[in-house]
């Protein structure tokens, strides 16, 4: 008893400088020397300026950029405190919070149903992604906004439209950081939101 | 449900399926201390550990003497996770200078999660732990409890395998074992991986990001006001996430880094970085079924056993996609159909990247094992969906299982299966040459009966006092099942959750503390006592009164005792959570 007593303590500190300090450690050094970038975040600069991760969902407003889904961490897209709502499908606040942003959606295509995902809140609260049904849904509106044709937006899509990998895994999907980056370089807003 | 989703899950279930033996010959060899291609390099680790811990490795241990090392090991590791969090202010790698782990009972909760292999996470990642306590203290845990784990189940294999003696091995051996040649190696490689699919790995402080378009935020204070604020900036959070990724899933401990746990982009940014999860999650547990019949001279009871845990995982994963693919009825003006441009189908807490198919699988594997990492909250799950993953864990976390949990669960209910055999033929029971006697059966029923005792007791008394109802945040019968799972899940050691239940409050972290102990320490040591009692019996050839355990019958009837006993003991819980919500939601009833 006393014996293993004290095997517990030096085993204890042994096996936590071994898996605990320095197996983290060898890690990191190989990750930062094989996978800078991703090991890093992905981060998107602009002018010099991190601009976001690309793999790390924003929220997005208004008529002119490409909607991402609602969002339940922090106030919005706190990639500090990743949240999903946790609301049960009989949940009413669930019901509320949908019907509210499903009436919102429709104002651009009165009377058709709004692709799920737009209306739900992701798991992390920092989904990158909306479904291509969701982009689609949002062509006709972002084209008259930057007054460009909805074909040519909708060809930006396309090309932003990531297939299944290896594919097979997964499901299709479109980054909406991504593409709205892309969106205001092509397809400028004359007076931009972003200069006030 | 579409053909591309059944062939995710089939290709899944077709990678465990060809990693069974060879990870279950080498688990066989390495606890069986044969040469393997590893040795040069860790076999001199091992030497150095033992080395300056004086552990003799050529020490024989009895059960009750493994149990108590098991024991200390578990206590003393435990008081240092408690301090370290309590003490992280003082410790490096903390650039974002986060204070101690408060209140008490916290920090108590985590210890006892980390410790039982649970991961029960009261406390939010990104906005609690240092790098230091992420790597040092929980990711450590992820380690250690994971090959206490692995540890045990040998130790039961053995007593099923030996004759006539009275010890079940060395628990540092297999401890140390466990930890360099069956965890460390395989984490090394499966964490870059991971980084080469995005999962980060740096020990920067958190990032700030300049937004492309500002957004107004409303929030309402603590008066009632709300304020309206512009919010410019993205404060991402950073971390050394792939090395504890792998881990969390490999060693099924299930703590996420981020409170998003693997549905956030940086722990599992590609349905790739998803599959190479799931994967590490079976395949020490599928594994050992082939460990099990190596070491026991029976090979096709291994494969016996493996094909009880693939039906019922099939059975899950059916139903759990079935019930998520058809969507939520009261949403209205929604398309959730599925199309080629969309899963559809009820997405609230799923990922995009995704969709259902991954969803569903991942909240059946998580919790056929017990490991308790989620990609979408159970908590929005559909009412049959969410039930999927709670059943998954009222039947121990035997389908495939927990790391060595789940094959010593499993262990439980063959006995039981036996025993059961046994009584319809008229024999004394027996199995692989061992005779089942009153003792054994008596221990195995302890193990049956701790576990839905501490759920169904803290279930009751939370569901029917102030200090349990006033954390739940969805009403109605979904607030029992929110109830119904954190206890479940901590008596099960798997860790995920009905996450709107506000667990972080004295009565919740303190019960399901206990909880997760009890799951724990009171399961092995009657599991032990069977190990040690099976070691020193006689061999007893088949007779034609013997039960064969290798032939599908045995399958069938192993599979009909798992589900018996589970069902008897939780479906009147059941009915009254998940089976009357889904009643409810079908009549169209909100809450």
């Amino acid at each position: 008893m006393k014996k293993n007593l004290m095997i517990s303590v030096l085993m204890t500190i042994a096996t936590t400088i071994l898996l605990g300090i320095i197996y983290p450690l060898v890690v990191t050094g190989l990750a930062q020397v094989f996978f800078k970038d991703k090991a890093n975040g992905q981060l998107i600069v602009r002018d010099g300026q991190v601009v976001g991760s690309r793999i790390i969902g924003q929220a997005f407003t208004g008529p002119a950029y490409f909607h991402s889904r609602p969002s339940a961490a922090g106030s919005g897209y706190d990639a500090a405190n990743s949240n999903g709502s946790q609301l049960g499908p009989t949940n009413q606040h669930l019901i509320d919070r949908v019907k509210a942003d499903v009436a919102a959606a429709q104002m651009d295509n009165p009377g058709q149903p709004v692709p799920i995902d737009l209306v739900t809140a992701s798991g992390s609260g920092l989904d990158p992604d909306i479904t291509p049904a969701a982009a689609e849904f949002q062509v006709p509106r972002v084209a008259k906004e930057r007054g460009a044709s909805a074909d040519d937006v909708e060809r930006l899509v396309q090309e932003h439209t990531q297939q299944r990998q290896l594919g097979f895994l997964g499901e299709p999907r479109v980054n909406v950081l991504e593409l709205n980056l892309e969106l205001d370089q092509r397809f400028p807003l004359k007076k931009q939101a972003k200069a006030e | 449900m579409t053909v591309n989703g059944w062939i995710q899950i089939l290709v899944f279930l077709g990678l465990i399926f060809l990693v069974t033996k060879p990870m279950g010959v080498f688990m066989a060899r390495v606890f069986s201390r044969e040469k393997t291609f590893m040795d040069p390099v860790l076999r001199p680790i091992e030497r150095l550990l033992y080395r300056v811990t004086g552990v003799d490795e050529n020490h024989e241990m009895r059960w009750t003497e493994y149990a108590v090392s098991m024991l200390l090991f578990s206590v003393v590791s435990m008081l240092v996770l408690y301090l370290m969090q309590r003490l992280q202010g003082f410790l490096p790698f903390n650039p974002q200078k986060f204070g101690a782990v408060t209140p008490e009972h916290l920090a108590f909760n985590t210890a006892a999660s980390f410790t039982t292999n649970t991961n029960w996470q009261a406390y939010a990642g990104e906005a609690t732990m240092s790098y230091f306590t992420q790597m040092a203290g929980l990711a450590y845990h992820n380690f250690v409890s994971a090959a206490t784990g692995i540890a045990l189940a040998i130790a039961f294999i053995r007593g099923i395998a030996r004759r006539q003696m009275q010890t079940i091995g060395n628990f540092w051996v297999d401890l140390v074992r466990s930890c360099l040649w069956v965890l460390l190696p395989f984490c090394v490689v499966g964490a870059l991986l991971l980084v080469s699919q995005g999962v980060v790995q740096n020990l920067r402080p958190y990032d700030k990001a300049t937004l492309v378009q500002p957004q107004q935020v409303q929030t309402t204070g603590a008066d009632g006001k709300t304020v309206t604020t512009t919010v410019t900036e993205q404060t991402i959070a950073q971390g050394p996430v792939a090395s504890q990724e792998i881990i969390k899933e490999f060693g099924t401990n299930g703590g996420g880094f981020f409170n998003a746990n693997s549905a956030h982009p940086f722990e599992n940014p590609t349905p790739l970085s998803n599959l190479i999860e799931l994967f590490a999650i079976f395949t020490i547990g599928a594994g050992l079924t082939y460990t099990l019949g190596r070491m026991t001279g029976s090979q096709r009871h291994g494969w016996a056993v493996w094909t009880a845990m693939a039906i019922l995982f099939l059975a899950g994963v059916t139903v759990a996609y079935w019930a998520e693919a058809g969507g939520n009825p009261l949403l209205a003006n929604t398309n959730q159909r599925v199309t080629a441009l969309q899963s559809g189908g009820n997405m609230e807490g799923k990922e995009v990247r995704f969709g259902i198919a991954n969803s569903a699988l991942f909240a059946t594997v998580t919790t056929d094992a017990s490991c308790g990492a989620i990609n979408g909250w159970h908590d929005s799950f559909t009412p049959l969906g969410g039930m999927v993953p709670l059943v998954n864990i009222m039947l121990s976390e035997v389908i495939f299982g927990g790391v060595g949990a789940g094959m010593y669960g499993m262990l439980i209910y063959v006995v039981l299966a036996v025993f059961i055999a046994g009584l319809m033929v008229g024999r004394t029971p027996e199995y692989l040459g061992k005779k089942i006697e009153a003792y054994d059966v008596k221990m195995a029923m302890l193990v049956v009966l701790v576990f839905p005792l501490v759920i169904l007791v803290f279930t009751a008394l939370s569901s029917v006092n102030g200090f349990g109802t006033s954390s739940i945040l969805n009403p109605g019968p979904h607030g029992l099942s929110e109830i119904l799972y954190a206890f479940t899940s901590g008596a099960g050691n798997n860790g995920s959750a009905f996450g709107g239940l506000t667990v972080n409050t004295p009565w919740y972290d303190t019960t399901i503390g206990l909880t997760m102990l009890a799951g724990r320490f009171l399961m092995i040591i009657p599991m032990l006592a069977i190990a040690g009692n099976l070691a020193q019996k006689k061999y007893v050839p088949p007779s034609l009164g013997t039960f064969p355990v290798t032939t599908p019958l045995f399958t069938v009837l192993l599979i009909g005792v798992i589900l018996i006993v589970g069902a008897l003991t939780f479906f009147p819980a059941l009915s009254l959570g998940p089976i009357l919500e889904h009643l409810l939601l079908a009549a169209g009833r909100t809450f």
